[in-house]
């Protein structure tokens, strides 16, 4: 126990868990969305992730962006990002996609129980992941330097670089519109239709299955934005990171209430400062155990979360 | 549902279950259904001796396995492994099947899904290794007779310890707690200096016991005496938990695994029973764990990994969650079939190729009515089907120098592209089929994908003969593709509880009647 190290960073830290906080909302929103619609643990959702983390080291590679290579151009890094954030959400929406026609809407269509909907999710999971570790690599795939963390500002003692700041951007700019498109469009009307009743909802003329698919679609975009942040975050990635992150994501989400989008923001961040907080009193390498060892405190005393399980705001 | 499956129908010899499950389930069941008639009216004796041969066959496995590798040089045909020790594959399946065994009481039994089983594996071995080897930092060094029973209270113990706060929540939530538990216990034995940190512990004592000479029985060489324990272990597990399942306690589970909500309403204390579903989960758990350990000698945490809790839960749900024969099925399939496909061999061929043409056969004889109903198209894929054969007899010599030369440099890939090559021609080939409208395209279509079909599957075993490492890296991939087929088309597992394949079927029935639509 060293309190001491908490106190005197305790800026810093909040900081850094604030950035890393802003990811696992992010991945976080993709299963919430997902369970608010058809109540089922989308496992295969740290795969989504993965997925997008890959693509986008694929594009930055092929950029001519690699390893070993400096620094380049500011101009030329802003292009490279956005060529690597539109690659990384179409692959996760895309694996997103066929993770709901492959491995749920089979099942949904025989209305199989929700053990069989999980152990389907844990195969596809499985699968993906494995694909990555037999087809590219069971190494740490480096990313590549892109943004050279240079310090913009600091304040209560901690150093706010670029980076931290492209980051909570980002992912705040990408809750924002969620937000909106589920509150505020046809879609998003869709969405929570068919997440307070079903039935009802097909009965009023919504496409059920199309409003599914468009659900893993968003979480897979979202997914994909929150694996380029996390590839400049953490410099490097490999064919089972989505599992660790995935299972923290899941924690954010249940920590907020799953089902419920601001619920996942907050989850989220709260998680990612907890975890920070956490490893400066315990140690570094307890850090994963942390984070479980709050999912299941949390869970012994809200059993629904903070904000509680509603996506569409009428829910008993 | 429609009325006359709710209806009380008269119970036949077989109780009114099992009628139930006869009407509802398909003629494959009912023909499973009758047999299980025919078997329960036979005298009891005559009921006992199947599985008592059984029983002696196991036992004997590795003994003739291993008379026959001393005479012949090679051991058990087709079943044996011919590159690693059929013993030691036979207790780690064994240690599986014990996994399975205990996977399926919180699984099977109570409908709880437990994702991190590993821990209470994990939580037995270590046990074992803390209290009874001499290089641990404890180092009382207590012999494994009281070593294993330690590890069976600790483990239970941290089955209590673990549900007490987490089985009030709901069934999803459970799975992804239970999964953190797995990686907590994981990631505390790579952080604790006194659990060994991540290079483990070593120095695990082995049971007690001298053969006639004076060596020791349960060796480090000859496995056999450990997968004989382990055996009987399964046995006594088994015994156990077919006397829970038709108590009260087992009654219990079932009424909660179907509802929890009127099971409390009708006065069952859902709670406490959800906790002994754990905690005797845990403990079969916690002693395969132990005597894993003392198998092996030495432990660290790479062996307790997730992918290991996966594993244990894919034997069950492959073998059929909520039976207890079907889970060491399941237990052999996950273990067994990657360590034979390690030493794939020539001999194999033959069992690879007869598998092929009974898929074949089989294929098209469920498809005879809609493709195969002329005779000209039979003669078609026919033909086609033996000049696939006899091209690939002439290819496969060829290829197998071509693999070999290439099989150095990356056999993975090849392997997956042989594959991915079977998977892409069948699929696109029962595609292409249903869509052609013209009865000679038809026949054309047919031939070519006979000789397709069978070209690429009788050149596959070829491939994989090179790449034992292929199939190796490829198993959980596979798993996974496995799991996915699984649930959508047999849900209910390969040897699944009747009550659980009633109520899939049920749930079925319900859609096509378009109650739930």
């Amino acid at each position: 126990m060293n309190f001491s190290a908490l106190i005197d960073n305790f800026g810093q830290l909040t900081v850094t868990g604030f950035t890393q906080g802003a990811i696992y909302a992010l991945i976080a929103l993709g299963y919430t969305l997902v369970y608010g619609v058809l109540r089922l643990i989308n496992f295969a959702h740290s795969e989504v992730f993965v997925t997008g983390s890959f693509a986008a080291i694929l594009t930055l590679r092929l950029l001519g962006v690699g390893a070993d290579e400096a620094v380049p151009s500011t101009a030329i890094v802003i292009a490279v990002l956005f060529a690597a954030v539109l690659s990384a959400m179409a692959a996760s929406a895309a694996t997103a996609l066929v993770v709901e026609r492959v491995a749920y809407r089979p099942l949904r269509k025989r209305n199989a129980p929700p053990l069989v909907f999980l152990i389907s999710a844990i195969g596809a999971s499985i699968a993906i992941s494995e694909a990555f570790g037999v087809f590219y690599s069971r190494d740490n795939v480096p990313v590549g330097n892109l943004i050279e963390p240079t310090t913009q500002f600091e304040i209560f003692g901690a150093t706010i670089t670029n980076r931290m700041i492209l980051i909570v951007v980002a992912a705040f700019g990408m809750m924002i519109l969620l937000d909106t498109i589920i509150n505020r469009t046809r879609l998003g009307r869709g969405i929570r239709a068919v997440a307070m009743d079903p039935d009802a909802a097909a009965l009023m003329g919504v496409n059920k299955d199309r409003v599914i698919a468009w659900t893993f679609v968003l979480g897979g975009l979202m997914a994909g934005v929150a694996a380029v942040l996390y590839n400049l975050n953490i410099g490097v990635t490999k064919f089972n990171a989505g599992f660790i992150l995935g299972l923290k994501a899941f924690t954010a989400a249940v920590l907020g209430g799953i089902g419920n989008l601001r619920g996942a923001l907050i989850g989220g961040l709260l998680l990612g400062l907890v975890e920070n907080w956490g490893q400066a009193v315990i140690g570094t390498s307890w850090r994963d155990v942390i984070a479980f060892v709050f999912l299941i405190l949390v869970l012994m005393f809200r059993p629904t979360g903070l904000l509680g399980e509603s996506l569409g705001r009428a829910r008993a | 549902m429609s009325q006359d499956t709710l209806a009380p129908t008269a119970p036949s010899s077989g109780g009114p279950l099992l009628h139930v499950a006869n009407v509802i389930a398909d003629r494959r069941s009912a023909a499973m259904g009758a047999f299980r008639e025919r078997w329960g009216k036979l005298p009891k004796a005559a009921r006992l001796v199947a599985p008592a041969l059984l029983l002696i066959v196991l036992i004997m496995l590795p003994v003739w396995d291993k008379n026959l590798r001393s005479s012949t040089g090679s051991g058990i045909p087709v079943i044996g492994t011919p590159n690693t020790s059929f013993a030691g594959v036979l207790f780690l399946v064994g240690a599986f099947a014990l996994c399975a065994i205990g996977l399926n009481v919180v699984v099977g039994f109570a409908g709880l899904l437990d994702l991190g089983y590993v821990g209470f594996y994990a939580v037995g071995a270590y046990s074992v290794a803390v209290f009874g080897s001499p290089s641990s930092d404890l180092a009382v060094a207590y012999p494994w007779l009281i070593c294993v029973p330690i590890g069976l209270a600790i483990a239970m113990a941290a089955g209590v310890i673990l549900g007490g706060p987490t089985l009030r929540l709901r069934g999803d939530y459970l799975a992804i707690v239970t999964l953190g538990f797995g990686e907590i216990v994981r990631l505390a034995a790579v952080n604790t200096s006194w659990l060994g940190n991540r290079s483990g512990i070593s120095n695990i004592p082995k049971p007690p016991g001298e053969r006639a000479d004076g060596s020791k029985l349960f060796g480090v060489v000859d496995i056999t005496p450990f997968y004989w324990l382990i055996l009987a272990f399964i046995v006594l597990a088994l015994l156990l938990v077919s006397n829970l399942e038709r108590s009260r306690v087992g009654r219990a589970w079932l009424a909660i695994r179907e509802d929890e909500d009127a099971a409390e309403l009708m006065g069952v204390p859902t709670f406490r029973f959800k906790l002994w579903a754990f905690a005797i989960g845990a403990a079969v758990g916690g002693v395969s764990g132990g005597i894993f350990a003392s198998r092996q000698g030495f432990i660290n945490p790479d062996t307790f990994d997730v992918l290991t809790s996966i594993l244990f839960l894919a034997a069950v749900v492959i073998g059929g969650s909520g039976n207890k024969f079907g889970v060491i099925l399941g237990a052999v399939i996950v273990v067994y079939v990657p360590e034979r496909l390690r030493g794939f061999d020539e001999s194999l061929f033959g069992a690879w190729f007869v598998v092929l043409v009974i898929a074949l056969v089989a294929t098209l004889i469920a498809r005879r009515a809609t493709i195969l109903s002329s005779t000209v198209r039979a003669a078609a894929t026919l033909v086609g089907g033996i000049l696939g054969l006899v091209v690939a007899i002439g290819v496969g010599t060829q290829l197998h120098s071509i693999v070999t030369d290439l099989g150095t440099k990356n056999p993975t890939r090849l392997l997956v592209g042989a594959v991915v090559v079977v998977l892409i021609v069948g699929l696109v080939l029962i595609r292409l089929i249903s869509y052609v409208q013209s009865d000679a395209a038809r026949t054309v279509g047919l031939f070519l994908g006979a000789f397709l079909t069978v070209l690429v599957g009788a050149v596959a075993p070829y491939v994989f003969d090179e790449i034992g490492d292929g199939v190796q890296a490829l198993r959980y991939f596979a798993f996974g593709i496995a799991l996915i087929v699984m649930s959508v088309f047999r849900p209910q597992g390969l040897l699944p509880n009747r009550r659980r394949a009633t109520e899939l079927a049920d749930r079925k029935k319900e859609v096509a009647v378009g109650v739930n639509a």
